[in-house]
């Protein structure tokens, strides 16, 4: 839920990025700086509120003022790390192997799709875009029960492949890999590598797959966000609660049923703990990111 | 329209795709050891996985494997109520997924027996079972037939909660009947505008449903073999409209329970008093813990001086779901868990819960909770207010009835207004038999 909140604050640097390079569009307007401040506001609030909140204790957390910070926040962190032996970490490393494998993994299915689809003429390759191009419109929310019900012939449900394996394929990351490969892969390029001899492997992995580097990057962050965000899939797929990511394994902790105090501290640790990683990423990658499209501009 | 079959096209295709690298890696992940269900079968000892989201469960299961080397249960913590009910059923539906054991909750029985997803244990658990249960609670387990679809762990009688020193500050009565409870509500708001006695949940249906369980009513009947309904009766309709009245006077509040506001009020103390049910220590240990000590329990106010009725809110029993294969080992641990001395001392002392096994119940509640350290007789007089729980019946669909009391109580709570809460329940009454119908129920009217 906090974490969602994160997603806009990565665009504005891709903004000023790319209107920086394509022409001097510098028009002060105190109105529009106001909407963004307000904006900026609504965005970083609850994040402000998170950060603030997980340093008191469950006493505080209801009676003291809303931004007034405490000083408890290594005893919720260890009282968190202590809850069932330490499951929370558990939790935070599953997230980490979801998000990051599968958006791997969601990268290179992308990337030899896209490629596919963008470089090479094939019957039916329009139909199957449209397919594609279809399955963008379609909220994972909707597969979930679907999954399951396939998922569990096979005897997959309850394991690490019941989230891993409809987290591979996205519709949205093929769809961006085809526009990026068709803008930043020259045709000349390939042809010319194939007069040279190269093989369509070699073209792909030495040539093309460099030259997509930034578009890649995008893809791999948005299904990194989308898998760590995700709840409705693992939720539907898993029972045991050793195989949960964060999102599954704290709602837990707020449903307790009527009869047990939501644990509301721990949720809201957890959820400070659980956005560090996200942060981290955006800021590591960010600057690759811009670096290249910079790149990929002056060589244009 | 053309979008519309444009995306069911595309999903049916995206569906075989999926089928299809779910095939393949399933075959090539069958001898690593991925699939743990399959694996465990082979070995002598028999493991069984439970779904519960009660608290000391990993406890009282320790306890079990420590003792019982053969038979190895699990614990995997789910999210509470209906979520971990839709999971259930979907892996029913699905043929595969379900745990061996279920915490079910008394109202949702009814719903997961007409889904096929409870096994019917009566074969494997002792003959003298019923005997360990009150009448009630064992009857909300049985559903009235033969069958046995679990074994009542813990259960809900409902009490009134007061802040002790409020009372004292104010100088109110505790109150023992409906009437002077609206007195002592308007009494109290008085002298502290700010200050409620309770409020009207309209997010609890298990709450309201306690309150008119105690009032007589019974929302559900099996006539034959036909359901009748009967949400809107006399009985119901007194306390929509004995609450609908506090409320649109104002002297209680209309803001739901379990928010951050409402857990604000127990810290601060503007909400001075909670209608609620046995196991509210926990919670107002967990939400106001610097309260301790200075709340009360007393019986609930009753509608005619000198009675002494009450409601069940929340409650569970251990079940054996359909699909496991070890349906005698987890009975025979089911049975254990929540009838033998020793995993109801650790049940009571380690989890917080309210016993259903009468015989237990003397050694395990010979403490009050540790947040009514003010109270030493506290189980003495719940375990009094607990043989006066009025019988009540529940439906196969009980989740259609509640969410029609949040959708239709929401609205009457957030008008203010007396009539819209009879109202409420004429319209809870429609939905509950209509969906009955459709689902194709015998519904007797």
């Amino acid at each position: 839920m906090t974490t969602l909140t994160l997603t806009p604050v990565k665009n504005p640097p891709q903004v000023r990025a790319t209107t920086g390079a394509t022409g001097p569009t510098n028009k002060r307007s105190t109105t529009s700086t106001l909407v963004l401040l307000v904006g900026a506001l609504y965005c970083l609030l609850p994040v402000a509120w998170v950060l603030i909140a997980s340093t008191k204790s469950a006493g505080e957390l209801f009676s003291s003022f809303t931004f007034a910070p405490s000083t408890h926040l290594w005893d919720n962190i260890q009282d968190l790390s202590a809850y069932r032996g330490g499951l929370f970490w558990r939790w935070m490393a599953n997230t980490a192997l979801y998000a990051g494998v599968g958006a791997l993994l969601s990268v290179i299915v992308s990337a030899m799709a896209g490629y596919g689809l963008a470089k090479f003429s094939f019957a039916g390759k329009k139909a199957i875009f449209n397919v594609i191009l279809a399955g963008v419109l379609v909220p994972g929310v909707v597969l979930a029960i679907p999954q399951y019900l396939l998922l569990a012939q096979v005897g997959l449900t309850n394991t690490y492949w019941s989230v891993l394996l409809p987290s591979i394929i996205s519709p949205y990351g093929i769809y961006l890999a085809r526009i990026y490969a068709a803008a930043s892969v020259p045709d000349d390029v390939l042809e010319a590598a194939r007069t040279d001899g190269a093989s369509e492997a070699r073209i792909f992995t030495r040539i093309s797959v460099p030259m997509m580097v930034p578009g890649l990057v995008t893809v791999f962050l948005f299904q990194f966000v989308a898998i760590w965000n995700n709840y409705m899939l693992p939720f539907i797929m898993l029972g045991n609660d050793r195989l949960f990511p964060i999102t599954v394994g704290l709602s837990g902790l707020l449903n307790q049923g009527a009869s047990q105090p939501a644990m509301y501290t721990a949720v809201i640790t957890g959820a400070l703990l659980s956005i560090i990683p996200l942060i981290a990423l955006f800021l590591l990658l960010q600057r690759y990111w811009q670096v290249d499209l910079a790149a990929g501009a002056v060589k244009a | 329209m053309r979008l519309q079959s444009g995306i069911r096209v595309a999903a049916v295709v995206a569906a075989t795709a999926l089928l299809a690298t779910g095939c393949t890696s399933g075959d090539d992940d069958s001898t690593t050891p991925s699939a743990g269900a399959s694996t465990t079968e082979k070995a002598a000892k028999v493991d069984l996985t439970f779904w519960t989201w009660a608290p000391g469960m990993d406890e009282v299961v320790a306890a079990w494997n420590a003792a019982n080397p053969d038979i190895h249960v699990t614990v995997n913590k789910q999210d509470g109520g209906d979520p971990a009910v839709t999971k259930l059923l979907t892996a029913i539906k699905a043929g595969s997924g379900a745990p061996d054991l279920m915490q079910t909750e008394y109202q949702k029985i009814p719903t997961l027996v007409a889904a096929d997803a409870l096994a019917d244990i009566k074969g494997d658990v002792s003959d003298d079972l019923s005997s360990h249960f009150a009448d009630g609670t064992w009857q909300s387990v049985t559903l009235g037939g033969d069958a046995v679809y679990g074994i009542p762990q813990d259960s809900g009688p409902m009490e009134f909660y007061y802040r002790e020193d409020i009372f004292k500050k104010y100088d109110l009565k505790v109150p023992t009947t409906w009437a002077e409870y609206a007195d002592v509500a308007a009494e109290l708001h008085k002298k502290d505008p700010k200050a409620y006695l309770g409020t009207f949940s309209a997010t609890d249906a298990g709450w309201f449903t306690g309150l008119t369980q105690q009032a007589g009513a019974s929302w559900w009947g099996i006539d034959g073999d036909a359901w009748s309904v009967d949400i809107d009766s006399a009985a119901s309709q007194k306390v929509a409209s004995y609450w609908g009245d506090l409320v649109e006077k104002g002297v209680i509040d209309n803001k739901p329970m379990y928010t951050p506001e409402w857990n604000a009020a127990l810290n601060d103390g503007t909400q001075a008093g909670w209608v609620s049910a046995i196991w509210a220590p926990g919670v107002l240990a967990g939400n106001a813990a610097d309260t301790q000590g200075k709340w009360k329990m007393a019986p609930m106010p009753q509608w005619n001086a000198g009675d002494d009725a009450t409601g069940n809110w929340g409650g569970s029993a251990t079940s054996v779901t359909s699909q496991s294969k070890h349906a005698e080992a987890a009975a025979k641990f089911a049975e254990w868990m929540n009838t033998s001395q020793d995993a109801v001392n650790i049940l009571v002392s380690k989890g917080g819960l309210y016993p259903a096994d009468l015989p237990a119940q003397a050694q395990a509640l010979s403490e009050p909770p540790a947040f009514f350290p003010n109270q030493p007789d506290f189980y003495t007089t719940a375990t009094d207010i607990a043989k006066s729980v009025q019988p009540f019946t529940y439906g196969p669909n009980v989740n259609v009835a509640f969410s029609a009391y949040n959708d239709e109580f929401g609205k009457a709570a957030e008008s203010k207004k007396a009539a819209d809460f009879l109202t409420a329940l004429t319209a809870m009454q429609k939905t509950t038999v209509d969906d009955l119908k459709n689902s194709g129920f015998n519904v007797k009217e």
